[in-house]
């Protein structure tokens, strides 16, 4: 009796510890032993066996430009993606919020170039900002442009790898909106139009608001998803030219993968976590604040 | 419906349990003869013309010895990224690797991540050591330790279009002056044709750079001092960016070789500077529709002369970690062995071995010029393409740095001196 007891008291511990166990394992060893790389010298190139340097790894790190560059150009290159991004998302799903024929296909449509791989992608946008024979400049000659030199000029690199990461990301915002659009309560309108209001009041005063919480949990999924970008500038330009689209996904790679500093390259992936969490958690607050003032 | 429904389980089943007999009894019939049956090694290689060469022969190989070897290609960085990484986790699912002798001889053998292949070489004469190049295998050796056995040597030449410069009424360029002279002359931006092709992209130019930097009378290093803001080397930084700038195509900082070589390929360029191992990318007739018209220099000449690098490029070791070594000795046997560097090399691959050298029939096959070229290579050639350090793969980025501001049209001689002082200190740091 008392064995069962035990088990009906603790039932709830006893069915959730395959799944901490699996947390513990998978999510909190690779941290915490990330953690303790960054804490020792450990450099495939120096043939010394690892030593304990505590926080060496870190002041070098933040006593290097380069390292700033980094994170300025991480934090630019995500800021501005979805900025751009859920101007782009919550425009088109304003649009698409209504009924009309070929909706659901123009929704799918809309949608694959999210579910295409990032790899893909890159050697694609590639071909396409090729700058001789690259359709970017095929079409902007069409029209009378001057052809650019996209991702091969440190100037126009930083801008020419966001647009693929709108072009990629902007249907998630479309998305989440679509669906946020979907719940909302039909009462403000029925007021809104008794009292007369315009559509552009309908829509600034009541859609966008009471829209709005939604949109920032987009937001906040974009803007992490953002900062860890990897694959699309990986597959593009490696981080080129020179270090122009250096993000701290990338440098930690180098670090780690190129130079062979696995200490310094696991310090700059603490750092890197630390950044997306303030940023986070900056979105998070946001969002609060959204709620309350629109409750 | 149903009766041929059960027919066909019939067919299938008697078709499966068939094939298992036959498959059993080839197995058993190969147990006997070879003897690597049933076994598989990995192999991590380079994409590169003598890689697809030995996947061609593979099957003989698989054939006599029954052992089967799986190739993992990756592009020459993340190859030597990706064995790094396996070496570092002590995996033992790699058996076989590719080694840059001038980049990792130092790095694996300090770190005793490759066998020391001696024991192997002493007790087998087929391995047949002298005769390979002596050069090669002093790349190779680490502390008395042999990483490896050299594969493919590489010489930087000029490869030129022999059309397009007698059209102008050029002569074939033997100075840096003149092969900048012709590419202005026969560089046509606006129909999509240019007068100079070479790498641009950093990190990986610097190979391809050397030959200029050391025509100059430039050097990286001498010892433990960086020496890149002599005179000298100034004047090679600002040759090489401007003749890219002003003759080549644009995007040229996202050229490595693959992107140089197809675009010779492709016929839209008259010029090209890289090295010989990899002409085949640039006249073979599946990858070349100019194939025929393409001529082969040695590498022109600059104030301090023609200066090509000619290096032991690659070679094939054995990991430590490695579980099945007589395997994966067997296959650096066959694969750096007499027979199939004669036949690669023939294919066009240039080995390292001096009797495939001496036969003649080793380079029958070869456009003549390319072989004049080679052996005149042989003996202007510098034996080092990259700075002799040991964390060579952050020299040459920081290296790289003047060349993609020149490649902007920006101060280079500014950024030569900000260069020299990081890799003066990337030096210091390595001599601690």
């Amino acid at each position: 009796m008392t064995s069962k007891n035990w088990f009906e008291k603790n039932v709830q511990h006893v069915f959730t510890l395959p799944a901490v166990v699996f947390v513990l394992l998978m999510v909190i060893f690779p941290l915490g032993y990330t953690l303790v790389l960054s804490l020792r010298n450990w450099n495939l190139t120096i043939f010394a066996p690892p030593s304990w340097i505590w926080l060496q790894n870190y002041v070098q790190l933040l006593g290097d430009l380069r390292f700033w560059a980094a994170t300025l150009r991480t934090l630019a290159y995500s800021f501005s993606a979805v900025l751009f991004e859920v101007i782009l998302g919550v425009s088109v799903a304003l649009f698409l919020n209504r009924e009309f024929v070929g909706k659901n296909l123009t929704k799918t449509l809309f949608l694959l170039p999210m579910v295409a791989t990032p790899v893909a992608i890159g050697m694609v946008w590639l071909l396409m900002y090729e700058p001789s024979i690259g359709l970017a400049n095929h079409l902007l000659k069409s029209v009378g442009l001057p052809p650019q030199s996209w991702l091969t000029s440190r100037k126009s690199v930083l801008a020419s790898l966001v647009l693929i990461d709108v072009w990629q990301w902007t249907p998630i915002i479309i998305l989440i909106t679509l669906a946020g659009l979907a719940t909302l309560p039909t009462e403000p309108y029925d007021s809104a139009k008794i009292d007369g209001a315009n559509r552009f009041q309908i829509l600034t005063r009541i859609t966008l608001p009471l829209v709005l919480p939604t949109v920032t949990i987009g937001v906040l999924i974009r803007i992490i998803d953002a900062l860890k970008t990897y694959d699309i500038i990986y597959a593009t330009t490696q981080g080129g030219p020179g270090e122009a689209s250096e993000t701290l996904n990338i440098l930690g790679y180098v670090l780690g993968f190129s130079y062979f500093n696995l200490g310094k390259g696991s310090a700059l992936i603490v750092l890197f976590l630390a950044v997306v969490t303030v940023v986070s958690l900056g979105v998070l607050a946001l969002r609060n604040r959204i709620n309350s003032l629109v409750n | 419906m149903r009766i041929a429904r059960m027919l066909l389980c019939a067919v299938v089943l008697s078709v499966l349990v068939a094939g298992s007999i036959v498959a059993g009894g080839q197995g058993e019939a190969a147990k006997s003869g070879k003897p690597f049956d049933g076994v598989s090694i990995r192999a991590v290689f380079p994409v590169h013309p003598w890689t697809d060469g030995v996947k061609k022969l593979l099957p003989e190989f698989a054939d006599s010895t029954g052992m089967k070897v799986l190739i993992d290609e990756y592009g020459t960085d993340q190859m030597s990224n990706k064995i790094a990484v396996e070496f570092a986790a002590k995996s033992s699912s790699m058996d076989v690797l590719y080694v840059r002798p001038l980049n990792e001889t130092k790095l694996f053998g300090k770190n005793n991540w490759t066998e020391d292949l001696s024991k192997y070489v002493k007790t087998d004469a087929a391995f047949d050591l002298p005769d390979f190049v002596d050069s090669t295998i002093q790349g190779l050796t680490y502390e008395g330790k042999l990483i490896g056995l050299p594969t493919t040597t590489e010489r930087q030449i000029l490869y030129y279009r022999k059309d397009v410069l007698a059209k102008a009424g050029v002569a074939v360029p033997k100075t840096l002056d003149e092969l900048r002279q012709v590419a202005a002359k026969v560089n046509d931006p606006a129909n999509g044709f240019y007068g100079m092709v070479s790498r641009g992209k950093k990190n990986i130019l610097i190979t391809q750079f050397s030959s200029y930097l050391h025509s100059f009378g430039g050097e990286f290093n001498e010892g433990d001092t960086a020496v890149l803001d002599t005179p000298e080397a100034i004047a090679a930084f600002k040759y090489y960016s401007d003749l890219l700038r002003n003759y080549g195509p644009p995007g040229i900082v996202n050229f490595s070789w693959p992107e140089a070589a197809a675009l010779m390929a492709q016929g839209k360029v008259a010029m090209f500077t890289d090295a010989d191992a990899i002409y085949l990318n640039v006249v073979a007739p599946d990858k070349s529709t100019v194939g025929d018209k393409i001529g082969f220099a040695v590498f022109p000449a600059g104030p301090a002369g023609s200066k090509p690098f000619n290096v032991c490029s690659g070679g094939v070791g054995m990991s430590s970690f490695s579980k099945q070594k007589d395997a994966a000795a067997a296959f650096l046997k066959w694969v750096a062995g007499k027979d199939v560097v004669m036949r690669l090399q023939v294919e066009g691959n240039s080995g390292a071995r001096k009797s495939v050298w001496a036969n003649p029939d080793s380079t029958k096959s070869w456009p003549a010029d390319l072989v004049a070229t080679i052996n005149q290579s042989n003996q202007l050639g510098v034996g080092w393409d990259r700075p002799r350090v040991i964390n060579v793969a952050e020299a040459r980025d920081i290296i790289s740095e003047p060349l993609l501001v020149g490649f902007e049209g920006g101060d280079v001689t500014a950024a030569v001196k900000a260069t020299q002082a990081k890799f003066q200190a990337l030096i210091d740091r390595e001599k601690k």
